[in-house]
């Protein structure tokens, strides 16, 4: 079984978020990158899937060199080789086109990624990889099995999850508990060195979307706080100040 | 400018977020025809008039009561070429992001999901989109003719001074692979306010030591007619299930009202609840971080602070 894993290069879920150049660019200064934490969990249930399966697991990322790392560090959980598609990650179609090309090339049996990435959480690539290739999609997944051509799975719902059935290819969406982040080993970060990372010249720059000016939510004032031993005050500010109740 | 909203529904009934979307588009100005998909009751229809829909095309196909992503694209894009809408709202589900990809690709439509505010035309057409998990907005530029806009919980207010919308059918030409996975069963909690369009919050921490101890939380929930969440700590651990997880990597809400108890505030979890119009943390600990994010506060022990808390909204009914 082939299975692409498309993964974010993305600053961690503590980082401080600030912009810089009249708020027109983010800060990247202090931040660390990760892989996206949704993308990490399809990533290792790829690897678990590749284990119990046979086959292979590819990352791809599109991104421009620096995200390298992070690649790296995802050859190092598990992944067989890599392709980066040399270009900045500007909106979800330019990025969902680009990975349908090389998907297509690929001839995938799976394609997994985050349900979203959690520094633009637009949530649509999946979905628009799949119709890009004319492939079923589904997100966010919570569970994921294969047997034969059939792979069983839950999606999360409002309030619990459904279940699914559906033949392969498809592509989905991931987030826990679909598996355990994996943590690579020293042994894995030593091969990961060696592991092919293809760089792939971009197919598709048309951008549909794009940011214009960030802003960050207004300072929050200081917290009112109640006295313990009088919770009913709490309901009447709530109630008569607030106007929430 | 016609503008197509997509009125999702469950058990036959609309949802209240997707009311919402029909205001938002209402507030836009133009022409707004709802699409519903599957069987709705006719109470509902009334509803969609009434919160702002002229028009209301109905697709009564029973597949449609579950949710069937690739069919529920097809029917949207084609209503969306039926109508010649040229902006398409929806409102902020679990099927909503994916359903809305595929249109955006199908109709050649520009989109942007987790819309806070509506959008500004006084120059091309921008909106302001919560990025970084609620930690920062982006204004967004849409620079296609179709625009989509997925948006979230809360912004704007229900409007319920429209008239009678006139019903339709309408008749989707669907494919085999519309329904290609088939749904083979789900599980949903019963008779709970469901989180996502829920006014109220109430959320547990691992300050309440354990699952036994959810009772109080679920009865103030209760009399607040407040769904229930928690940290994920906690749902990692398995004291509550997965879909009550209220943080970065779990379900990001945007209540009137969210209520942290024995919650410390850690940022992937604040990252869940920032759009709140108002956060209440109640915590032992003075130094916890959720204080610095709250309005209102409480320092106190949960299990003496939450059992007066409930008999105080009591009293207020």
């Amino acid at each position: 079984m082939k299975i692409l894993v498309c993964i974010t290069h993305v600053p961690d879920t503590t980082s401080k978020i600030a912009f810089t150049d009249d708020n027109t660019k983010f800060d990247k200064n202090g931040v660390q990158f990760i892989i996206g934490p949704y993308d990490d969990y399809a990533l290792a249930r790829a690897v678990e899937l590749k284990e119990a399966h046979g086959g292979s697991v590819t990352v791809l990322n599109v991104g421009t060199a620096e995200t390298e790392p992070t690649i790296r560090k995802a050859l190092a959980i598990g992944a067989d080789d890599a392709i980066r598609v040399d270009a900045e990650p500007l909106d979800s179609y330019s990025v969902a086109r680009n990975i349908a090309h090389y998907a297509k090339e690929g001839a995938y049996d799976l394609i997994l990624m985050g349900r979203e990435s959690i520094d633009f959480n637009s949530g649509l690539v999946h979905g628009m990889v799949g119709e890009l290739l004319n492939l079923p999609s589904f997100s966010p997944v919570m569970q994921l099995d294969i047997e034969g051509d059939t792979a069983k799975m839950s999606r999360e719902i409002e309030g619990g999850k459904e279940f699914l059935e559906v033949k392969l290819p498809f592509v989905a969406g991931c987030q826990e508990p679909i598996a355990e982040w994996k943590i690579p080993n020293m042994r894995g970060i030593m091969t990961a060195r060696t592991k092919p990372l293809n760089v792939v010249p971009a197919t598709e720059e048309t951008v549909q979307v794009s940011a214009e000016k960030f802003e960050l939510p207004p300072e929050k004032g200081e917290v009112k706080l109640v006295d313990p031993e009088n919770p009913a005050e709490l309901v009447n500010l709530l109630n008569n100040e607030a106007k929430v109740l | 400018m016609s503008i197509l909203v997509f009125a999702e529904s469950a058990d036959g009934s609309i949802k209240k977020s997707s009311l919402e979307a029909i205001s938002y588009a209402l507030e836009m100005g133009g022409d707004v025809t709802a699409l519903a998909l599957g069987t709705i009751d006719a109470s509902e229809m009334e509803a969609l008039g009434k919160n702002g829909a002229q028009k209301v095309l109905h697709v009564e196909d029973e597949r449609l009561n579950q949710g069937h992503i690739a069919a529920y694209a097809t029917a949207i894009a084609q209503a969306m070429d039926h109508t010649g809408a040229n902006i398409l709202v929806l409102a902020k589900s679990s099927l909503s992001d994916i359903v809305a990809a595929k249109v955006a690709i199908k109709n050649g439509a520009g989109i942007a999901t987790n819309v806070s505010e509506l959008p500004d035309t006084s120059n091309g057409f921008t909106v302001k989109r919560s990025i970084y998990t609620g930690k920062a907005f982006a204004n967004v530029s849409l620079t296609t003719d179709k625009k989509i806009l997925g948006i979230k919980k809360n912004v704007v207010a229900l409007k319920e001074d429209g008239g009678q919308a006139t019903v339709e059918k309408f008749d989707v030409t669907f494919d085999d692979a519309d329904f290609g996975a088939q749904i083979t069963g789900s599980e949903v909690a019963e008779g709970d306010v469901l989180l996502t369009e829920a006014e109220i919050v109430v959320s547990g921490g691992r300050g309440l030591k354990g699952p036994e101890n959810w009772g109080m939380i679920e009865e103030l929930a209760k009399e607040l007619g407040a769904a229930t969440g928690c940290s994920k700590p906690v749902s990692d651990i398995g004291w509550r299930p997965h879909h009550e997880h209220v943080g970065q990597t779990g379900v990001k809400v945007s209540p009137n009202l969210y209520i942290a108890v024995g919650i410390s505030g850690a940022i992937q979890h604040l990252a869940g609840v920032n759009s709140s119009k108002v956060l209440v943390a109640i915590n032992k600990d003075p130094e916890a971080p959720f204080f610095k994010a709250a309005d209102y506060g409480i320092v106190g022990d949960a299990f003496e602070v939450v059992p007066k808390l409930i008999e105080a909204v009591k009293k207020l009914k």
